[in-house]
């Protein structure tokens, strides 16, 4: 990517180089920026809300973050132990 | 109602020092009431570039500290009867200034003037920290170049999360100062554009200063550029900025150099 823009704006223009360079670095970083408490805030009411109707280890509640150029995705992965809804059935 | 203006970037020798003489100036010569604070503390540098050096008694931490009081410390400037400089410590430890001392200072200053400018040191610990706290709004001085637009957008980072007014739920203002701009080369493709500058910092521009030897020539006599020669590029460049920072509308251009007749035809000749 970064050769082409090179061939497209002749050889000595390296703005558009320092342009895409800077795009792509800053997207991570400001990726990083404040993630950590954004996460964790969601991974505790994640876990608060399904933990309200399912027994959960808490280590088994993964969020993650993905940055992306457009959009950003957001996964949430839950570990549910298998036969949860018998224990549901029998706490009620 | 006074306003409390850091002017900051992160990476070093950008031009913030310049750019707060320059503001400083340019504000007290429309009539504003103007105090400008070195935050740079073992760092001076506003005393020189305002050719206030050889006045300094008291400064900044021996105010936070109490040996002095705050109108023993103000340097009023020889030129501009609404000019003030606040000196920053030259020797003692920059521990020594305290977030409360901060606060306090800067109360009292709101009750004397109609602008307190915040000369912020480079980096990202405390002096800048303290430096960018009580802002109402801020100037980020940003070269055309990648490690200046990088620190840049994390000192915006900072603005929106580490300063009073950001963690009270409101916005401290920002602009974008775009410092050391050759448009030439910029329009040969050599140096970020304004556009690409903006479009990844992602806030209002307040002005463009054209690279220009006026800007040394300034410093090397003590005098901000918008007084030692406010007829030329970088000064016309702050004096619009300002207008902007009042709240006027003024139409964004790089100002040029004016050659005169022999320096063109010198140049011709160079090229």
């Amino acid at each position: 990517m970064i050769n082409l823009l090179r061939l497209i704006s002749g050889r000595n223009a390296s703005a558009p180089v320092a342009r895409e360079r800077l795009q792509i670095l800053l997207a991570h970083e400001r990726g990083l920026r404040g993630q950590p408490e954004l996460l964790e805030l969601l991974r505790a009411e994640i876990l608060a809300a399904v933990s309200r109707h399912v027994v959960l280890d808490p280590e088994k509640v993964v969020v993650r973050m993905e940055r992306g150029k457009q959009v950003s995705t957001l996964e949430v992965d839950i570990e549910v132990p298998n036969g949860f809804e018998r224990s549901l059935a029998a706490a009620s | 109602m006074a306003k409390v203006l850091v002017v900051t970037s992160g990476k070093g020798g950008v031009g913030k020092t310049t750019s707060t003489a320059a503001l400083g100036a340019a504000l007290a010569q429309m009539g504003e009431k103007v105090v400008v604070v070195d935050f740079d503390v073992g760092l001076r540098n506003l005393d020189l570039v305002l050719g206030a050096e050889r006045r300094v008694v008291f400064d900044l931490i021996n105010v936070v500290q109490g040996v002095a009081k705050l109108s023993q410390a103000l340097i009023r400037d020889k030129r501009l009867e609404n000019l003030w400089l606040l000196p920053a410590s030259q020797t003692r430890d920059k521990d020594a200034l305290t977030e409360e001392g901060v606060r306090s200072i800067i109360a009292d200053l709101r009750t004397k003037f109609d602008w307190i400018l915040c000369d912020s040191p480079a980096g990202i610990e405390r002096g800048a920290t303290l430096a960018m706290r009580y802002a109402d709004e801020a100037v980020i001085v940003t070269n055309p170049e990648v490690s200046s637009v990088r620190d840049s957008d994390r000192i915006i980072g900072m603005l929106d999360s580490k300063t009073v007014k950001a963690e009270k739920g409101e916005r401290v203002e920002k602009h974008v100062l775009i410092t050391r701009y050759d448009s030439a080369r910029a329009a040969r493709g050599e140096m970020l554009s304004i556009e690409d500058i903006l479009e990844i910092l992602a806030i209002p521009l307040l002005g463009i200063i054209p690279e220009s030897q006026d800007v040394l020539r300034a410093s090397n006599v003590g005098s901000p550029v918008t007084l030692n020669n406010a007829a030329s590029a970088p000064a016309r460049a702050y004096i619009d900025a300002v207008r902007r920072l009042m709240g006027e509308t003024v139409t964004m251009m790089v100002p040029v150099e004016r050659k005169g007749l022999m320096n063109r035809l010198l140049g011709r000749r160079a090229a």
